[in-house]
């Protein structure tokens, strides 16, 4: 009698809450580009650094002294050309071709890593002419916000090997279809901050 | 061609039905023509610019400044658009709810900074003479 009555009352109280889990396409891609939006937070504080202090040289170089325009357009180029090439990767995954996936994995690494070891050549070359990052505030603010970026492809190429790997021992699983989806949206966005520093501190900074 | 990819997977429209075979490689419209259209004018954007640079094409800097700013802007729509397959429907809008969120908090964050930092700089003590030389001496 008692268990009955409780079942009715059961029954007919109201839920507050959800019988079925509201289950998310994908969860992962949401919750990276969030952290993607907060990455965009540590470049929009070094940006406004820069064109703070971008103009204060503490008689020391400047960045019309500094900047190569040759190479940056090349720096430039690699990184573009990185970022069309992992999107082919991604078409080659949603294909399920396993190994030409790889390939183009690799061909967008090397012209990260391209990247990258032009900028390190950038830097020692400026520290050698006595334009390192302790000279002038503008110095500070320019190798804190390029290395920073540069910083963040390093640690993708990294990501990316590991990825490699996973995917060469086990193929193109959910989880790694996933981890590339994450690791793409990743490296589009690099290339997007990258557009914010070639204009705004090379270009403008040339200018100023 | 979004929309056309678009219904061809009905089930991502659906959570319980994507709920079983979530392979979780769906990126919305993703194609070869997509990604060649947003490298050609990503090229194309990022071009003039070096060009107005190099070349010294418009004599007038503040205007040559406000076309880099401008063109570097519509590059980075461009990047959204055609790389990261931004639209208002991924993930139920809260893609781009997330994004606007950020570009307010973004624009306040460089605005004000430029903002105070250069009333901050204006009304600073003038620098003494024996280093106001130096300045421009490099």
């Amino acid at each position: 009698m008692n268990t009955t009555a409780g079942e009715t009352v059961k029954s007919a109280a109201p839920a507050f809450y959800c019988t079925e889990e509201p289950h998310p396409q994908n969860g992962a891609l949401l919750g990276f580009w969030i952290y993607l939006m907060s990455d965009c937070f540590i470049f929009a504080a070094l940006f406004a650094c820069n064109a703070v202090l971008g103009g204060s040289y503490a008689a020391g170089p400047s960045a019309k002294d500094v900047v190569d325009l040759p190479g940056l357009a090349i720096n430039t180029a690699l990184l573009l050309l990185s970022s069309v090439t992992f999107g082919v990767a991604m078409l080659a995954m949603a294909k399920d071709r396993g190994r030409a996936t790889l390939a183009w994995l690799a061909v967008a690494g090397v012209l990260a890593a391209g990247f990258v070891g032009l900028e390190i050549r950038e830097f020692i070359h400026m520290v050698a002419e006595g334009a390192g990052p302790d000279r002038s505030a503008f110095l500070s603010s320019f190798f804190t916000l390029v290395g920073t970026h540069g910083l963040h492809v390093t640690f993708g190429i990294i990501w990316l090997i590991t990825l490699m790997v996973q995917v060469g021992k086990y193929g193109l699983t959910a989880d790694n279809r996933r981890r590339l989806n994450c690791l793409g949206m990743f490296w589009h966005f690099l290339d997007l901050i990258w557009v914010g520093v070639f204009s705004f501190v090379y270009l403008v900074g040339v200018l100023r | 061609m979004s929309r056309s990819s678009r219904s061809a997977e009905p089930r991502a429209m659906d959570p319980r039905q994507a709920h079983g075979h979530d392979r979780g490689d769906r990126v919305p419209h993703a194609s070869l023509k997509g990604y060649l259209t947003g490298f050609v004018l990503a090229a194309i954007l990022t071009a003039i610019p070096f060009w107005l640079v190099m070349d010294h094409v418009v004599h007038d800097k503040d205007v040559t400044i406000l076309i880099i700013l401008a063109l570097g802007a519509a590059q980075i729509v461009v990047h959204m658009v055609f790389f990261l397959h931004m639209n208002t429907t991924s993930e139920n809008g809260w893609n781009m709810l997330a994004l606007i969120f950020t570009l307010v908090l973004v624009v306040i964050v460089l605005g004000a900074s430029i903002w105070v930092m250069y009333n901050e700089n204006a009304n600073m003590m003038p620098m003494s003479p024996q280093y106001a030389h130096r300045k421009t001496s490099w």
